[in-house]
């Protein structure tokens, strides 16, 4: 088995906003090159996990790295893609101003820049639609162009936070199928979600629950361990062993 | 680089906002055409009764300034007075006249006082020395407006670059556009500049017109160059908008953000030099010096009404940038909150 290396270490973080704990003691390593899911109910503290990995925050104790070295980190910056929870588009701009605008904060620009944009709206399937203003678009369309945004700079790890929410399920399967692709092309990617049928198509899963990370190991593994059928099912056995 | 995507792309969120381009440029030139008809209006012409009064006084009143009636018993004068068409009434008790004002409105208070006042004067002899007028600054025919013009001027462009930039940016934040912002390669101050100076520009091309239709249109009088009047106006909307923007930050929503316009755009007013300073409260005193817009009134006065040029105004330009300046440190310091790198 080949040497793989550590992209996300994750070393005994806390985070508490006052005497409100929201992550507890969290140990996680995400190797280069896999597609992980963190999984778990809204309020588990899957969101800010991640907005530490991208830099938006800080834990209280411990310390995240990435690519062996500490964040927040401006550096590290232009080769993390992070996608919010919340569409954060400019909803009076359309579609291709939002992409042009992202696009030249990353330092991308002319031919350049019009490729990347082509090439993340046909991932998304949104190349017919980039002329139209962001106002005018479904919601499964602004998480769509979320995305883009957060591919537009080829980085090397993708921070996702609920990427498909509100996204209709053969649209999603492609979605997946880019993840897939993306990953054979030796990106890391950092999925969140509460769906449990997704989780499936991770390679590894996290499973938090109330701020605690109860268990990691691939969905086979974790299934076997607990000896379900689902990841449902295995996390209501993590979940019941912890309360 | 990045500086200029961010200005390109608040430029075209402006463009695309019709109506608040509309607010920003219309609404100034509507109040200033209001104020321009309140304040420059005809002078007041009181209505003056006189009741069983000699009619060789009668004779030699000067009814061009005033409406003057007879009335025989004083009752009737009353009446009129209760019934609002009279503003006062002179009554003669044994030759000597007494005047009863209504005394309600101290403007028609003021100009019956003055009529009546000059006349009972008494006549000058046709070959007294008259007294030669002459003004320093200004004219003596200049109108309240003139006067009142440059503060406005300058509280128009504060108060609605304030609100606006104070908004948008607290959209950002509430959007979530502003962490997504943070996300990115992009540093803390390049966001507050890119602010900065994108607005700046709008700013520019909105004072320019507001300028323009006050000195062109209104007659507001100009002595000094319109040049210098667009660099106070410029610095006066840089120290509005890097102020809205750092407030932005202590609100939640939209409606907390109008709740800073009586706490701090309102009293700004007051201490601008709208009115007369010297008779504030001493204690009081000392926030004028406080006020980004009393230093900016007071430029856009001395040129427009006295004249002056830039060696008189630089002092109170270099207060403005300051404010600016400390304003964006501030700006920068506090958006540590959303990221620390």
């Amino acid at each position: 088995m080949k040497k793989v290396n550590i992209c996300v270490s994750v070393q005994n973080v806390s985070k508490s906003y006052g005497i409100h704990s929201v992550l507890q003691d969290i140990h996680l390593d995400i190797l280069e090159g896999e597609i992980f899911g963190l999984l778990g109910p809204s309020g588990a503290g899957k969101t800010t996990l991640v907005k530490e990995l991208a830099g938006l925050d800080t834990p209280t104790e411990g310390a995240n790295y990435l690519f062996g070295q500490k964040m927040p980190n401006l550096n590290l910056v232009q080769r993390i893609g992070y996608m919010a929870q919340s569409d954060a588009l400019y909803t009076e701009l359309s579609a291709k101003e939002n992409l042009r605008f992202f696009s030249e904060l990353y330092g991308l620009k002319g031919r350049k820049q019009v490729e990347r944009i082509e090439e993340v709206a046909e991932i998304v399937q949104l190349s017919n639609h980039l002329s139209k203003v962001v106002s005018n678009y479904s919601g499964g369309m602004k998480r769509r162009l979320s995305l883009a945004i957060a591919l537009l700079h080829e980085p090397e790890l993708l921070i996702l936070d609920e990427p498909t929410v509100g996204i209709d399920p053969l649209l999603r399967k492609n979605i997946w199928r880019a993840f897939q692709s993306l990953k054979e092309r030796g990106k890391t990617l950092i999925v969140t979600t509460h769906v449990m049928d997704e989780a499936d198509k991770c390679d590894r899963l996290g499973l938090l629950r109330n701020g605690k990370l109860i268990a990691v190991g691939t969905p086979g593994e974790l299934k076997r361990q607990t000896g379900t059928k689902t990841i449902e099912e295995a996390f209501l056995y993590f979940g019941g062993e912890q309360s | 680089m990045r500086v200029t995507a961010m200005v390109k792309r608040i430029l075209k969120q402006l463009i695309r906002d019709k109506r608040t381009i509309g607010l920003l440029i219309f609404a100034p030139i509507l109040v200033l055409t209001m104020l321009y008809f309140v304040f420059n209006g005809e002078d007041y012409v009181p209505r003056i009764g006189l009741v069983d009064a000699p009619e060789s006084f009668v004779e030699q009143l000067d009814d061009r300034k005033a409406t003057l009636s007879l009335f025989e018993e004083e009752g009737d004068a009353e009446a009129k007075i209760a019934e609002k068409e009279l503003d006062a009434y002179i009554k003669f008790v044994g030759g000597q006249p007494e005047l009863i004002l209504e005394g309600s409105d101290p403007t028609v208070t003021g100009a019956t006082m003055e009529w009546v006042q000059e006349a009972f004067q008494p006549r000058q002899p046709e070959n007294a020395p008259q007294l030669k007028v002459d003004t320093m600054f200004g004219s003596d025919d200049m109108g309240q407006f003139d006067y009142f013009g440059p503060v406005l001027l300058g509280f128009f462009v504060f108060f609605f670059v304030f609100l606006i930039a104070g908004v948008s940016f607290l959209r950002e934040r509430t959007t979530g556009t502003l962490e997504r912002l943070l996300a990115t390669p992009l540093r803390k101050w390049e966001i507050v500049v890119g602010y900065v100076i994108g607005f700046g520009i709008f700013t520019m091309i909105q004072s320019t017109i507001i300028a323009s239709y006050a000195v062109y249109v209104l007659g507001m009088v100009m002595e000094g160059a319109f040049f210098h009047v667009l660099l106070v106006i410029l610095l006066l909307a840089f120290t509005a908008l890097s102020l809205g923007i750092l407030l932005s930050t202590f609100a939640h929503n939209e409606l907390q953000m109008m709740q800073f316009i009586p706490i701090i755009v309102v009293p700004q007013i007051f201490f601008s030099g709208l009115f007369n300073l010297d008779t504030i409260a001493e204690w009081l005193s000392w926030i004028s010096y406080v006020t980004p817009l009393y230093y900016a009134a007071d430029a856009l006065r001395d040129i427009m009404v006295r004249g002056y040029g830039f060696t008189e105004i630089y002092i109170n330009l270099l207060v403005l940038l300051g404010f600016t300046l400390f304003f964006m440190m501030m700006n920068i310091l506090v958006l540590r909150k959303f990221r620390t790198m």
